[in-house]
């Protein structure tokens, strides 16, 4: 049996508006792609033939979208959703690099486990799983998780997910293990006590609706003794999900200070504040809760002057009876895979930010933080990209939403910007 | 996501009583004008009214109560309904039913009000919001919600203020205690406000006051001698147990060292002012019995006028929202 080294394929994206932060493109321009790579930006390459030419035109081509943090339920909550359901949802929503958080069931602190996680993702032929392993074993605060070990099946850093490390000398002794080789830790700032039996932003809604309060001291505490550790240290971390703005300060003295930290912020919180919980609707209860107005706007200025690195969906798909229980026996989070897009366009337009900025903190900038690079969209590079219609308006239902958890504020709203196609490396993985 | 209140039918009736926090003041008082005509029936000699007759009233109580489910069950019995007791907590719940899927059950029973006591805030909006969607004739009547809303409570305590004092409109009102974790404070809290009271205060210690308290329209005050200085009205809370010792206070004689109501911290409220508890007290802990049995304490009126007030909410979100 001989090779056939004649079957590359070869496919066209004509016309779009080709916008790319990497390298600061912004024209009309059609793309050529062979393979997984791209062959010719505006050009056509000689000899031609394309296998399929994608029509952009009034439409924007952009790098795929780097998400940082999306549940995928899979191994465990299969009722909530699969790696079926969820990576259509990722391609439905533009998104073709993600990061899985540990808190799967059983977690993921076996290589083995995150072997199958990355087998399975790669036979469905969708978006690139970057899984975070757990940082300690079970995530239970207690030992640590085998990091060389699961770096070498894949992890690309490690993460406590929503169950922040109690016991101070785990997490001092987890940071400085990680420093030895050089690996990153993720945690979401919380501390464990403090946030204790919480439900909703201490503050004025909580206090009126007599529901027990996650203070802002949950972040801040937990902020000043993570980059305390990191001085002793020297570990590089990223902050997941920051929620308020003394939180935003302390990560701006930080970083003036060098240390090597990076964060991101849930798209859900540059939108909604505590006020939109109205009467107690579940859809807004999330990991870490939506605070003040002034938080949000405090959010909002970080991620403008970069003090916020990325946006990411921090999609949370779950069953509709895990929402249809009062609010604090509600889980929290949202489904938001597909709405990644469509709301960093409405933040962007609120906020005045150009869109290539605005597509550069779903995209570049996440995949800094994982090491990886995303763009230029010139010859040579990946061919992973997201073609949309900014003005296009779709409808969130039930029905439109690809992923199985319908667990979201925006359902029955309409939302602007719609994908048409995303291309993971060369392979058309979703077209509207 | 603000959507409507689903307390009130689309022309500002009252559907359902989930809590004061923005009800109309018209609405408020009407229940009080109702329930001042209801006050008399319990001093007949058939305690009867047939308004609520051929009616299923259920009661369901999540957490235990027997003072408030008591005094559910005669308000109900005096409009001639069927009440029909369940203690969920024992039953349904603890088979790992949900709430809705009970709620559900009891519908099919052809339930047409639901009282319902839960430890979770927001469950009677829960479950408001989901008889408007399947059954939209049945009523549901919150009678204490988590920290949230206690509504005829508050109801019954505007019912005592004005029977003694006539009007809102120049009264000082002290609320002392555990305000963090009380449905009842809240509830109080918003009825004045509503009523045109213009001096709420809240004391306490700060380990007991909620965040951004003020936000609610009353004044914060740590010292109690100062807090109910020149007050026309006392109303002390109850401490629960479990929050005696603990982070919250180091122990119930303090307490009642700084925030129990004696005489000589009365003495600096108005010589008139009356002194209100929902019950059940804790003598010397919130308060000194001598008080709590003297002259100007109101406790057991606001128990007998708790069933009027009742008995008024019940049919007024029975008949649709129809006074």
């Amino acid at each position: 049996m001989s090779i056939d080294t004649t079957t590359s394929t070869q496919l066209e994206i004509r016309s779009g508006r080709v916008l790319d932060p990497a390298s600061g493109t912004d024209q009309v321009a059609s793309v050529f792609m062979t393979d997984d790579r791209i062959t010719a930006v505006g050009q056509a390459p000689a000899g031609w033939k394309p296998d399929k030419v994608l029509d952009a035109a009034g439409k924007i081509v952009t790098a795929g979208l780097v998400d940082l943090s999306a549940r995928l339920r899979e191994p465990g909550y299969e009722h909530k959703a699969t790696l079926e359901s969820e990576l259509m949802a990722a391609s439905a929503g533009g998104v073709t690099s993600l990061v899985v958080p540990p808190d799967t069931e059983p977690v993921l602190d076996e290589p083995g486990l995150v072997e199958m996680l990355k087998r399975r993702g790669w036979t469905l032929n969708q978006a690139r799983i970057y899984p975070l392993g757990a940082l300690t074993a079970g995530l239970k605060g207690e030992k640590l998780a085998e990091m060389l070990e699961l770096t070498e099946a894949g992890c690309l850093g490690f993460f406590q997910a929503d169950r922040p490390i109690v016991d101070t000398t785990v997490l001092y002794r987890a940071m400085q293990y990680a420093a030895t080789y050089g690996f990153t830790i993720w945690l979401r700032p919380e501390d464990a006590h403090l946030a204790r039996g919480g439900i909703a932003h201490d503050g004025e809604v909580a206090s009126r609706l007599g529901l027990a309060g996650i203070p802002v001291t949950a972040e801040t505490v937990a902020i000043a003794t993570i980059t305390t550790l990191m001085r002793e240290t020297g570990v590089r971390v990223h902050l997941a999900r920051l929620s308020s703005a003394k939180g935003v300060e302390l990560v701006r003295r930080a970083k003036a200070e060098g240390l090597p930290l990076t964060c991101d912020v849930g798209i859900h919180h540059l939108l909604l504040t505590d006020r939109d919980i109205g009467y107690f609707d579940s859809q807004y209860r999330f990991a870490p809760p939506l605070r003040s107005p002034a938080d949000r706007d405090a959010l909002s200025a970080a991620v403008i002057d970069g003090t916020i690195d990325a946006i990411c969906s921090d999609h949370t798909p779950t069953d509709d009876d895990e929402k249809n229980v009062p609010f604090g026996e509600a889980t929290p989070g949202a489904s938001a895979l597909e709405m990644l897009l469509p709301l960093t366009l409405k933040w962007a337009e609120q906020q005045h930010v150009p869109l290539a900025e605005a597509i550069a903190r779903i995209s570049l900038k996440p995949a800094r933080i994982l090491g990886k690079t995303q763009g230029p969209i010139t010859a040579g590079a990946l061919a992973d990209l997201c073609i949309f219609d900014p003005r296009a308006y779709w409808a969130v239902t039930r029905e439109t939403l690809v992923s199985q958890g319908k667990n979201t504020p925006w359902l029955g709203r309409e939302l602007q910007g719609k994908v048409a196609h995303t291309i993971c490396a060369g392979r058309i993985v979703y077209s509207a | 996501m603000l959507t409507t209140n689903p307390q009130l039918t689309a022309d500002k009736k009252l559907r359902h009583l989930l809590t004061i926090d923005g009800l109309p003041k018209a609405i408020i008082e009407n229940i009080l004008d109702t329930a001042a005509q209801f006050v008399s029936v319990g001093d007949r000699e058939v305690k009867k009214v047939p308004l609520l007759r051929g009616k299923s009233v259920f009661n369901l109580f999540f957490e235990n109560s027997t003072r408030t489910r008591t005094t559910f069950e005669i308000a109900a019995k005096r409009l001639s309904a069927d009440v029909i007791n369940l203690n969920i907590g024992a039953s349904s719940t603890a088979k790992g039913e949900s709430l809705i899927d009970t709620i559900d059950n009891l519908i099919a029973m052809d339930a047409d009000m639901f009282v319902v006591r839960h430890a979770q805030s927001g469950a009677p909006h829960l479950i408001a919001k989901h008889t408007n969607l399947v059954r939209p004739g049945v009523a549901v009547v919150n009678a204490g919600d988590g920290r949230h809303a206690h509504p005829t409570q508050g109801l019954l305590d505007m019912y005592t203020i004005r029977h003694y004092k006539k009007s809102f409109h120049n009264l000082s009102v002290a609320i002392v205690g555990d305000i963090l974790h009380s449905r009842v404070a809240r509830s109080g809290i918003h009825a004045l406000t509503t009523l045109g009271c213009p001096d709420v205060r809240v004391v306490g210690p700060k380990t007991l006051i909620p965040t951004e308290c003020e936000r609610m329209g009353v004044s914060v005050h740590h010292d109690m001698k100062r807090g109910i200085e020149g007050c026309d009205v006392v109303m002390m809370l109850r401490l629960q147990n479990e929050r005696m010792e603990g982070p919250l206070l180091p122990s119930a004689q303090e307490f009642y060292k700084s925030f129990g109501l004696t005489a000589e911290k009365l003495a600096r409220a108005k010589p008139d002012a009356i002194v209100m508890h929902p019950g059940p007290m804790n003598r010397g802990v919130e308060i000194e019995s001598r008080i709590a049995d003297g002259a100007q304490a109101v406790i057991l009126p606001q128990v007998t006028f708790g069933i009027a007030v009742r008995m008024a909410v019940m049919s007024i979100v029975a008949g649709g929202g129809a006074a």
